[in-house]
């Protein structure tokens, strides 16, 4: 089991607020890695910092045994992160098939492009039905299913998340779950920062919980799952 | 009015609108995806109606060749111009690069005075059977006529090609709406950005050596009329839709001509129908004729 991910003391500022303070974690090789949290735990600037789109912060992110901290997001994104970012952010003037495109914008490998669109298609369906709609028509779970499958398109070795399931219907995140782990099947890592404790803890194998900033507490998914703690203050449990 | 006049009137018509046009399409790009009105837009122009002038008159280039070499040649100062102006203010408040693109006008302007000199040139670099006036049933139509619409023609069916058929104009379109996503998308964010400067300007150079050779001379303060019309045509089709400034380009040159041609009494009024369209369309539809979708708020 190798580390391809370990981020080290980081810290995020933005202006007067520090955002993101010391945070370390380390994400193994296909495994599925949670950050859970409530609003403003720094979940989403940690993804920011890691994915290069953060510009002010400070630490260690070592990918794939190379510090990536100083990299722009281009760069870290064609070295095989992906981020699926908060609030889907999918191309609205674009078809469904462009944003796909997209996804895969500096890719070569035809024959690979291919065969990663085909993967997609076959997690949701319903995408190959409204290849030529535009991206901006679709409904608010087939923008998630697209904002996955493009982040997907350039073949990554480590999906990154940010609240797949926020705004969706029950039905429907449980279609986004079961698809995450159909993705750690194809043996890729993913690191999934949710606010759906139970549901992202279910299907984890780690997990961090952070609190305005900080990691207060982490282990195993399912260790986590049944913690006093986590119970208490994620999942709506009186202890 | 006599129905050869109308037919003549609608071509100068159509011409005037491709030439606006062309021009309108840089405002409408770069704006797109900054949010910036690039004043600079009609001296960039300028500068590649003298460069063609120059690379003719004093290198002796052919008149082909010197276009082309002018037109590189904006491409080329619209990519500086990004680079040393208005990339370090990307992230700086608007109201900053709005001022600095006024300044980069205002430079070049005089740059062009100081080095070029303030008089006005004339312009007849071209061959001579541009000249020639073919006489189609009543309406007497000059071969420069059909030269500048076959090239206006051309260059929006590629550049509506280079736009929805290419991955570059995919990622065109994507940047417009959304700048940090589209660099999750492993794209480098400013080569794409430096691309539209150089093709809006190339356009614009284009249109600005057809003019010249319609209105046969060049002087420094040339851009500045054609600039704002087709600023005003970007406005009109929907400021950051590419469809839009086209089409706002050829609304403008048609009503421009076609008022002048059914009220020849106001043909001194020419240049205020552009600001009166403006005015009545910022009162009942300020977006513009076509949707653009705006960026989306995080």
């Amino acid at each position: 089991m190798s580390e391809i991910l370990k981020v080290e003391e980081l810290n995020v500022h933005y202006g007067a607020i520090h955002a993101v303070k010391g945070i370390s974690i380390t994400v193994n090789e296909g495994k599925i890695v949670t950050l859970i949290g409530a609003n403003g735990a720094g979940k989403s600037s940690t993804l920011g910092a890691i994915i290069g789109l953060v510009r002010s912060k400070k630490g260690k992110i070592i990918y794939d045994g190379k510090e990536i901290i100083h990299m722009r997001a281009d760069a870290i994104v064609k070295s095989g992160i992906a981020l699926a970012p908060e609030g889907r952010r999918i191309f609205p003037n674009l078809t469904v098939e462009e944003n796909l495109r997209m996804g895969a914008y500096f890719r070569k490998d035809e024959k690979g492009i291919k065969r990663d669109l085909d993967w997609v298609l076959d997690l949701f369906p319903r995408l190959g039905e409204r290849l030529k709609q535009m991206g901006g028509t679709l409904s608010g779970g087939e923008q998630q299913m697209l904002a996955i499958s493009r982040a997907l398109m350039s073949d990554p070795k480590i999906l990154m998340m940010d609240e797949p399931s926020l705004g969706l219907a029950p039905l429907l995140v449980k279609e986004v779950f079961d698809v995450i782990k159909k993705i750690k099947q194809e043996g890729k890592t993913v690191l999934l920062v949710e606010q759906n404790a139970a549901a992202a803890l279910a299907i984890a194998d780690y997990g961090y919980v952070l609190e305005t900033g900080k990691i207060v507490l982490e282990g195993k998914g399912k260790k986590l799952l049944e913690s006093d703690d986590v119970r208490q203050a994620y999942l709506g449990v009186t202890v | 009015m006599s129905a050869s006049n109308l037919i003549q009137d609608l071509i100068n018509g159509i011409l005037l609108g491709g030439l606006y046009a062309l021009i309108a399409v840089g405002y409408t790009m770069v704006y797109g995806i900054l949010r910036l009105i690039n004043f600079a837009h009609g001296d960039i122009l300028m500068m590649g109606v003298y460069f063609a002038f120059y690379f003719i008159s004093a290198f002796t280039m052919p008149w082909w060749l010197g276009f082309i070499v002018g037109i590189v040649g904006a491409g080329a100062l619209g990519f500086m111009v990004e680079r040393v102006a208005y990339r370090p203010l990307r992230n700086a408040p608007r109201i900053s690069s709005l001022i600095t693109a006024i300044g980069m006008s205002f430079f070049l302007e005089s740059l062009a005075v100081v080095v070029f000199g303030g008089i006005p040139k004339s312009f007849n670099l071209y061959p001579k059977f541009f000249s020639r006036i073919l006489i189609i049933g009543h309406t007497r139509i000059q071969v420069l006529t059909f030269f500048i619409l076959g090239v206006t023609l051309l260059l929006m069916l590629a550049l509506v090609w280079l736009l929805y058929k290419t991955k570059i104009g995919i990622a065109m379109r994507a940047i417009s709406v959304d700048i940090p996503t589209t660099s999750l998308m492993g794209a480098n964010v400013d080569n794409i950005i430096s691309l539209t400067f150089i093709i809006g300007s190339m356009l614009a150079a284009t249109s600005g050596i057809m003019w010249a050779m319609r209105y046969p001379q060049v002087q420094p303060y040339m851009g500045f009329v054609p600039g704002l019309k087709a600023f005003i045509a970007a406005v009109i089709g929907g400021i950051g839709s590419v469809p839009g400034a086209l089409v706002g380009g050829f609304l403008l040159g048609m009503v421009e001509i076609l008022i002048v041609g059914l009220f020849p009494n106001l043909a001194g009024y020419r240049d205020a129908f552009a600001y009166v369209i403006l005015i009545v369309l910022l009162m009942f539809r300020p977006s513009g004729i076509f949707k653009v979708y705006s960026e989306q708020k995080v």
